[in-house]
């Protein structure tokens, strides 16, 4: 089958790639790119193991073809600590908080939830359980992983105020 | 779940796409939000060898007033029209539904356009179209013309939409002086087709019910205009004696597969429950 030429920005790095056009994003993710943090938990687009960040929305990457983020802006779990290693608060506090237990829903979990502390950055308990409403996770009952993205907020909330101060 | 192999083609106009459908003909096929159609070509179930990607063509976005009336461009996700103001407060029911919609994942990219083309019974949005008796405006190599979304599903996926045509855009009639309107949805978790669901929309008139709309998802091989049920509500006064009678008309057209979300006879009386529930919300914000 023929291969489409296409570029975009991953991590804040420029790829540029062939792919088929049946080529999914988490294939194209996994496969080509060698950035295993994103999970096939389902690919039937319910579970969100997969989920990542295109151009400012959280996508289940197992629906999306690789040719359609062409000229897109990614960011997946791998881009999300510093470059120097240091994790993101909301890495910390899954950490810290118990936001896990065998871990394969974390990396679509802590995606969908950076995303949604950008869309609102005080959510509330509901407001974090509709967020992530496209996130399952069969281990932990949610009740931490709901804990740990609250605590996140706050740590961004203090840092952002500690800046400005 | 690896789909069937196809040519993949983004134009940036329609003209450009109406073209690129027609020269394949039938295999050819659009591709909006593709959350019900990835889906479908992973399983298989489709397997076109054109697909033709709606996503860059400015003209089939955004949201625009034109008098009283709203225009959703085709490819408007839900997470679009979920954050569009103006359209809150004109139209709540539209952003109440988009809500009801899966999960804040397949909202990024789902369309509105597809969710009311697709023509599975599951999806939420054809039956507040035809609540709110939305026009669906088309564009062929023929040319243009609007269907009517009360004239547009014929059974489970089959539309009036001719092949290699597509909707351009989804226009919305201003609602009637102090109408009220709500989307009720029976589902059993986040991310599921309704078990049942009633779009209701009334206006009132020195406390009788002047105008009245309903429509169902999910209980028949399509949505369902419930109109011998809203038409037995013009003029009685709003309250539940009359909307309990409204619900049993409802009842009475639907048609539900016995499948996951339950039983025949339970899916048909939670169409009833969900008419009722609605039909109260929709009559408390026409101020009744
Ligand atoms: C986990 C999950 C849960 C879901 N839950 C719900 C739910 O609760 N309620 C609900 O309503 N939906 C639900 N959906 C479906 C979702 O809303 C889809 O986005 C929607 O049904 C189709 O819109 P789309 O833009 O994704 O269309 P696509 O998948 O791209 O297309 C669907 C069909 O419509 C055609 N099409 C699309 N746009 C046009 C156009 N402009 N002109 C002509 N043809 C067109 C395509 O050719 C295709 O046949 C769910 C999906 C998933 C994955
Ligand atoms: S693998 Fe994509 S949603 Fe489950
Ligand atoms: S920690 Fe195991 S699935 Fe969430």
């Amino acid at each position: 089958m023929a291969k489409t030429a296409i570029s975009l920005t991953v991590n804040g790095e420029k790829v540029e790639a062939l792919v088929e056009p049946r080529t999914l994003l988490i294939h194209f993710l996994r496969e080509q790119l060698s950035l295993t943090g994103a999970h096939i938990g389902c690919e039937t687009s319910h579970c969100g193991a997969c989920t990542v960040d295109m151009d400012g929305q959280s996508v289940k990457s197992c629906t999306v073809f690789a040719v359609q983020a062409d000229g897109a802006d990614l960011r997946t779990i791998e881009g999300l600590a510093a470059p120097d290693g240091t994790l993101h608060a909301l890495q910390n506090a899954f950490r810290e908080w118990h936001g896990l237990q065998c871990g394969f829903c974390t990396p679509g979990m802590i995606m969908r939830a950076w995303r949604l502390l950008q869309e609102n950055p005080h959510p509330s308990e509901a407001e974090i359980r509709f967020g992530i409403a496209g996130n399952l996770c069969r281990c932990t009952g949610y009740q931490n992983i709901v804990h740990a993205i609250s605590a996140a907020a706050a740590t961004i909330a203090g840092a952002s105020k500690e800046a400005a101060e | 779940m690896i789909p069937a192999a196809f040519t993949y083609y983004r134009p940036r106009t329609v003209p450009d796409a109406l073209s690129l459908l027609g020269a394949h003909s039938e295999e050819a096929r659009a591709i909006a939000g593709g959350h019900s159609l990835i889906p479908m070509m992973k399983l298989r179930l489709a397997t076109p060898d054109h697909l033709v990607d709606l996503g860059a063509i400015a003209a089939l976005k955004g949201i625009r007033a034109e008098g009283g009336a709203w225009v959703l461009g085709a490819t408007t996700t839900q997470a679009e029209l979920i954050a569009h103001a103006g359209l809150a407060r004109a139209l709540p029911i539209l952003r109440e539904t988009a809500l009801q919609i899966a999960d804040p994942q397949v909202r990024a990219r789902g369309t509105v356009g597809g969710n009311v083309v697709n023509g599975d019974p599951g999806n939420d949005m054809p039956a507040v179209m035809l609540c709110l008796d939305a026009a669906l405006e088309v564009a062929g190599r023929g040319g243009a013309r609007t269907i009517r979304a009360r004239e547009f599903y014929r059974g489970a996926f089959i539309t009036a939409l001719a092949a290699g045509e597509i909707v351009t855009a989804i226009r919305i009639p201003a609602p009637p002086a102090k109408a009220g309107a709500a989307y009720v949805k029976l589902k059993r978790k986040t991310g599921d087709y309704a078990t049942a669901a009633a779009a209701a929309m009334l206006s009132l008139e020195g406390g009788r019910i002047a105008t009245c709309a309903i429509a169902l998802t999910n209980v028949a091989p399509t949505a369902l205009l419930a109109e011998a049920a809203a038409a037995g509500l013009i003029g009685a006064a709003p309250g539940a004696a009359a909307f309990a009678a409204a619900a049993a008309a409802a009842e009475a057209i639907t048609d539900p597969a016995a499948d996951g979300h339950g039983p025949v006879d339970y899916r048909r009386r939670m169409a009833g429950v969900m008419v009722r529930r609605a039909l109260a919300a929709a009559a408390e914000r026409a101020g009744g």
